[in-house]
């Protein structure tokens, strides 16, 4: 309950979690999907058809670590 | 509040995209290109004829190579960007680059070392293709299972905080890390596809360029955030917490 204190404070002081939530779930989501393109699309799973995202990212998804091919 | 940490992780991040895409020209290529000269070379004596090239080694070295690192480090700075939004004035007093730094190192360790541990970086003409789905599914059980072990480990060092000190508690909880890793490790099943004759020294500079990209994106995020962070959070900080009247 520390943010019902009434003492004045100057350390850090935490972001209410209904503040961030949607940010979280938004923002989360939108970025692990860009992740997923550069990592993993038309490699495991593909949602779109062919090989041309896979190909063009090639160099930086075997770098960054992901299974390739 | 959020969304300025969050634009300005996004920005961060792609800054350190820039950086790790200049390292990765410089020591991820030359064995990318190795390695790629070896699979024609096997391709080759095998028989077969030539994969058709759908997409330039010039584009892929270049263009290509630049999206994916940029995108991957906006993406990588906005979720960081998020999780210290979650992290800041809960983990610790730390400040702000003190938070923003600690969560980089803690979260290179659970989503790279320790996952790249079990299931290391491949070049090209490492790995079967039919086991792609397979190795995919177990590289992210690897990282799930390991950043929920480094969760659970920093709620174990502060649960222990106050009865052990802060040194001793740190230490237990990375020894809990430790012992769920080695088990993790021993139950997931091991991939070796490297094939025979490919050269250890590439495969080497291989990992070694791949681990070097990522501490690059994480050592630009994670010292780089804390200090346009630090404004952010100023204001709220000077004010104290919201106080509810109502």
């Amino acid at each position: 309950m520390s943010d019902t204190t009434f003492a004045p404070t100057y350390g850090p002081v935490a972001i209410p979690v209904r503040e961030l939530l949607p940010w979280a779930i938004f923002a989360g989501l939108m970025l692990m999907l860009a992740i997923y393109f550069v990592g993993a699309e038309e490699g495991a799973t593909s949602l779109i058809r062919g090989t041309a995202v896979h190909e063009f990212v090639h160099d930086g998804r075997h770098l960054l670590g992901f299974p390739c091919h | 509040m959020v969304g300025k940490l969050l634009l300005r992780g996004m920005l961060v991040g792609l800054v350190a995209g820039v950086l790790a895409f200049a390292f990765a020209r410089v020591y991820g290529e030359p064995p990318v290109d190795k390695a790629i000269a070896f699979e024609e070379q096997q391709a080759q004596a095998a028989g077969e004829a030539p994969e058709p090239e759908m997409v330039s080694r010039a584009t892929q070295a270049g263009i290509g190579l630049a999206t994916g690192l940029l995108v991957y480090g906006a993406a990588l700075g906005g979720l960081f960007s998020l999780v210290f939004a979650y992290a800041y004035g809960r983990v610790g007093s730390l400040g702000p680059r003190g938070t923003s730094a600690l969560l980089a190192l803690l979260g290179f360790l659970a989503v790279i070392v320790v996952p790249s541990l079990k299931y290391p970086a491949n070049p090209p003409a490492v790995g079967n293709p039919e086991t792609i789905a397979y190795r995919t599914e177990l590289f992210f059980i690897m990282i799930v299972v390991s950043i929920a072990a480094m969760v659970a480990a920093v709620g174990l060092a502060q649960r222990l905080w106050t009865r052990l000190g802060a040194w001793n508690a740190s230490i237990v909880a990375g020894l809990a890390f430790l012992v769920v890793f080695a088990l993790v490790k021993a139950a997931l099943p091991d991939i070796n596809e490297v094939p025979e004759n490919f050269s250890a020294t590439v495969l080497w500079q291989f990992r070694v360029a791949s681990l070097g990209i990522q501490l690059v994106l994480w050592a630009v995020v994670g010292l780089g955030f804390g200090g346009v962070a630090e404004r952010v959070v100023a204001v709220r900080d000077r004010r104290g917490p919201t106080r509810r009247y109502a």
